[in-house]
């Protein structure tokens, strides 16, 4: 995935996309305010300058997909594993809640469940029926939406071709009005997404720490 | 040694055994009602979900992850220590030992309990044992939450033994003390002792065994807890320094314990004859060494993240050095270092009052750098902008007093019904006073080969 931070309004139709699409439970205000809050999906806002010069930035963040991932050999159980695509898994069935994961990952993408998941009504009724709901005690994080990209290959095989580039989007991009976050095929050298990645523009996050990350994060050039 | 005082030494012993008060109903009640509040939070905890704790993105680890390190570190003190002395020869560690590995088996307990407490679905820590599933899934051996589990329960496995080899003889004189449902239970725990010579010789070696094998597991299982967190790239974990840190550490709380214990038992059961001052004065002088030691280590772990000044790790150092964690940050280097120091070092004061009173602040200090170890860190990691807070919450705080209860509630009930001073030791030994004159030695000596 390429993140356009020039792009970026800060709008975060994608915290709420992610939400919907993944059956991220609410916690309620209470709970939140106690750092329960559960967001795969989280846009920083980094303030800059005094006032009233000041400059606002955003940068969405999310599971970064680490090739080198802090958080996979910590887990003792294996719920935490890397797949032969590249992603980060989570399997909430094997996870049985260290947070060791969570302590290892450098970004804090990584949420624990501190109740049996809620719905404030009528959000409830809309739950996605391809994503599994988290019992208490398990971690659990973004997924670069692993539901849609199987369904589309499941498609594509059914009609004996490959994926198309742009033919599937997480929920977090489909939803982004500003077409900031751009997914794709980043073994494919001409993906949308491979052209951006290796744009001189592109940074890692936290490249330091050698986690490898699969986002790009396109700095900004505009200065307002 | 005349017959007498060997008498004598098994009556006053033994009379722990015999003859129970009252007090010790009201104690064993107290102290049972803590445990029991605490396992009443814990199941309210389980059925409740994780959240009645104060623990939050993106702090994971709280007070749980504490009493973890701590209890373990705690449990140094006994095995590893006794081991130590045994092999020395140390004289006038014949009433020390058993105090000492009895905290050990008793802390490792209570320590392993809380990696249980600790999880988001414990019912599932099973997990964690490799044992063949039809599935064929195995733990992550790459994890070091499993090799915690390996260390862990090779040491509670050694050190068990390593209590339960001079048992042996005691039991046995139990047995032969006693009648009744007593004699029985005794005579299946003494294995059939008869005190034969060739029984002797092959008990002596076990113990040489034991000794010799178990220090380097001890060095290893703090070495194998500190991993959990040097191996997280965690600003102020990732750090070289955590292995001997940790067991520096321990070392130092588990010494600390032991004082304490044998300051309690002595004074309640009456122990005067057997743990003197001279024992306070000695396990006093290996205190002030550790305290000297820990001393070194936060010195060099803190000199070395200034001096190299880099970012995310700095954020956590201002933030214990001087930011939020600063009062608990300087309370912890008072408990460990200021007060202990000039009690421990001016003989005027290393009496069994001073050591207590030094232990205590030693515990209060340790339990507050393992918690300073944890927290900051996970509070302050490298992305700004997730850095959060951690306050815990009743569940929590009930639960840590419940351990040290339980630890009391174990030490009392085991006093009870074990000779918590090794009977048979005191005898060979010749007498409870240390031995200081090289004549003395040589008599030792020769009782040990004679046999009691």
């Amino acid at each position: 995935m390429a993140v356009d931070l020039d792009r970026c309004t800060g709008c975060e139709a994608c915290v709420t996309a992610c939400h919907a699409e993944n059956n991220i439970p609410t916690v309620g205000d209470t709970q939140a305010a106690r750092g329960r809050a559960l967001h795969w999906m989280r846009v920083e806002r980094y303030w800059e300058g005094e006032f009233p010069d000041v400059r606002l930035k955003f940068r969405p963040v999310m599971c970064q997909q680490c090739d080198a991932a802090p958080c996979e050999p910590v887990c003792p159980t294996y719920a935490a594993h890397h797949t032969d695509e590249g992603l980060n898994a989570q399997v909430y069935n094997r996870c049985i809640g260290t947070r060791y994961c969570a302590n290892a990952c450098p970004y804090n993408v990584r949420f624990f469940n501190f109740f049996n998941p809620s719905w404030d009504k009528p959000l409830h009724l809309q739950l996605n029926p391809d994503v599994s709901v988290r019992e208490v005690g398990v971690m659990e994080k973004c997924t670069f939406c692993v539901q849609r990209i199987k369904a589309a290959e499941v498609q594509a095989k059914a009609e004996d071709r490959s994926l198309k580039d742009g033919e599937l989007k997480p929920a977090c991009a489909q939803a982004c009005p500003a077409t900031a976050l751009v997914f794709g095929d980043l073994n494919d050298p001409e993906s949308e997404v491979s052209r951006l990645s290796r744009s001189p523009r592109g940074t890692k996050l936290l490249d330091d720490q050698g986690t490898q990350p699969k986002v790009t994060y396109l700095q900004r050039q505009s200065s307002e | 040694m005349s017959p007498t005082t060997a008498r004598q030494i098994g009556d006053d012993l033994l009379r722990p055994l015999l003859h129970t008060s009252w007090r010790f109903y009201l104690v064993v009640a107290l102290l049972g009602g803590i445990v029991a509040s605490g396992l009443g939070a814990w199941a309210y905890q389980v059925y409740q979900g994780f959240g009645v704790t104060g623990i939050r993105w993106p702090t994971y680890w709280g007070f749980y992850v504490t009493n973890f390190v701590f209890w373990i570190g705690i449990s140094h003190a006994g095995t590893l220590i006794s081991a130590i002395l045994r092999l020395v020869n140390a004289r006038w560690r014949r009433p020390v030992t058993r105090c000492a590995e009895v905290i050990t088996v008793f802390a490792l307990m209570i320590g392993a309990m809380f990696p249980i407490i600790h999880l988001g679905r414990p019912w599932l820590f099973f997990w964690l044992i490799p044992y063949p599933s039809e599935r064929q899934i195995w733990p992550n051996f790459r994890s070091p939450l499993v090799w915690d589990f390996f260390a862990i329960n090779t040491y509670l496995a050694g050190s068990l033994l390593f209590l339960l080899l001079p048992l042996i003889p005691d039991f046995a004189l139990v047995r032969d003390r006693t009648t009744g449902w007593r004699r029985k239970i005794y005579g299946v725990l003494a294995l059939g002792w008869q005190g034969t010579t060739k029984q002797w010789h092959r008990l002596e070696s076990a113990m040489q065994i034991m000794a010799i094998a178990i220090i380097p597991v001890a060095l290893s299982v703090h070495t194998v807890v500190s991993f959990d967190f040097s191996m997280a790239p965690v600003p102020m974990w990732h750090s070289t320094i955590f292995g001997p840190y940790f067991v520096a550490g321990a070392i130092f709380s588990g010494i600390a314990a032991l004082i304490i214990a044998m300051a309690f038992l002595r004074r309640f059961l009456h122990l005067e004859d057997y743990l003197h001052p001279v024992h306070f004065e000695n396990l006093g002088k290996l205190l002030l060494m550790m305290s000297l030691l820990w001393t070194y280590f936060i010195f060099a772990e803190r000199l070395t993240v200034w001096y190299g000044n880099e970012p995310s790790e700095m954020a956590v150092f201002w933030a214990t050095q001087r930011g939020e964690f600063a009062p608990l940050f300087w309370t912890m280097i008072v408990c460990n270092f200021v007060i202990p120091f000039p009690i421990l070092s001016l003989r005027r004061l290393r009496t069994i009052a001073g050591t207590v009173v030094a232990s205590f602040t030693v515990l209060v200090g340790m339990w507050l750098e393992r918690f300073l170890i944890i927290v900051p860190s996970l509070s302050h990691k490298q992305l700004p902008y997730s850095w959060g807070v951690y306050r815990p919450r009743p569940v929590e705080i009930i639960i840590t007093i419940a351990t040290f209860a339980a630890m009391a509630l174990l030490y009392v009930l085991f006093s009870k019904v074990v000779p918590i001073i090794s009977i048979w030791e005191l005898k060979v030994g010749g007498q409870s006073m240390p031995v200081v004159t090289p004549k003395e030695e040589r008599e030792a000596d020769g009782l040990w080969r004679a046999r009691p």
